[in-house]
């Protein structure tokens, strides 16, 4: 196992898992969402050839009520 | 007789010069109904980390028709021209379009703009290939600037996010609208539907608001006041409305009265 921070908490993942495994894990694998990983955006064609590494620092974001 | 035409915003059209948000509501409903009866095409979203916790059939994206409407992302929140440039672009990563809502907010208590980092994370972004709507003060030079650098609308306040105080600098608006040949989207502060219409007799594009509409006591009937104001409003300005005179001028004929 690796250890990843998502959205600012740090998670056990599998050592061969890819960003598409960490949606699903998430429960998010349907939602509109963008992913960053390591303050870069992670295209979403790329989510299922993107393997997690320790220590990478992923937000996930999604679009929210909020005028202002 | 004198009619309307259409709001153009990079190339975009829209029959309706209201644009509404989706904060403060007090439950999904009561937006959806809000935004309906305010007829706006334009709906505002803002960018933030996903709530694990909460199911995705909750989420707010899945009660706005995105064949009817519009949505704008914003940048709300964001202190720093790397915050917003990177929350913009998770925000067209998300899918949507490439247009954003620029806020970089330089004091929070007022979330009044940080002008010099909002031309900054505007000309970044604008590189980037983004439509960039920047949210900025009443400030002619800083909204020249914007223009400048390639923004595709300037957005000044009318009053503070939120205040509901309405225009307090109605010559600054003006002197916006006159100085720039971008559309001029008045947002921020507008609290009642006077003052809706008091900005679109300024001359200006479309008004963007939410508070106004969301924290009424009734935001449905409130939204459809907003609606009839932003058209009343922009219909005084395109009749051209009679000059302002100092003493009375009367109205009846002086001669053939009775003795």
């Amino acid at each position: 196992m690796i250890t990843v921070t998502v959205n600012g908490e740090k998670r056990k993942v599998q050592r061969e898992a890819v960003v598409a495994d960490l949606l699903v894990e998430l429960g998010i694998g349907d939602r509109r969402i963008a992913v960053e990983r390591n303050r870069e955006i992670v295209n979403r064609e790329k989510y299922a050839q993107t393997p997690l590494e320790e220590g990478d620092v992923f937000e996930i974001i999604e679009f929210v009520g909020g005028g202002f | 007789m004198t009619e309307d035409g259409k709001l153009t915003i990079a190339g975009r059209s829209f029959r309706s010069r209201l644009m509404v948000g989706t904060g403060k509501y007090k439950d999904n409903q009561t937006m959806v109904a809000a935004h309906q009866a305010s007829g706006a095409e334009v709906v505002t979203v803002a960018v933030r980390r996903v709530d694990l916790d909460r199911k995705s059939a909750d989420a707010m994206l899945n009660f706005i028709d995105t064949k009817n409407f519009f949505i704008l992302p914003n940048t709300a929140g964001c202190y720093s021209v790397d915050e917003a440039v990177r929350t913009a672009r998770l925000a067209r990563e998300a899918g949507l379009s490439e247009w954003i809502k620029l806020e970089v907010i330089g004091d929070e208590k007022t979330l009044l703009p940080d002008t010099e980092g909002l031309i900054q994370a505007t000309k970044q972004l604008v590189a980037e290939g983004f439509k960039v709507l920047p949210y900025t003060n009443d400030d002619l030079i800083v909204a020249r600037k914007l223009e400048q650098a390639g923004a595709v609308a300037v957005m000044p306040l009318a009053s503070p996010i939120g205040s509901g105080m309405g225009i307090l600098n109605p010559i600054n608006i003006r002197f916006i609208k006159e100085a720039v040949k971008l559309p001029v989207i008045v947002d921020a502060g507008v609290g009642t539907a006077s003052d809706a219409a008091a900005a679109m007799e300024l001359g200006v594009d479309g008004i963007l608001m939410n508070t106004g509409i969301a924290s009424a006591r009734d935001p449905v009937a409130m939204a459809r006041a907003m609606k009839l104001a932003v058209e009343a409003g922009r219909l005084a300005f395109l009749a051209g409305r009679m000059p302002k005179k100092e003493y009375a001028a009367a109205s009846s004929p002086t001669t053939g009265k009775i003795e």
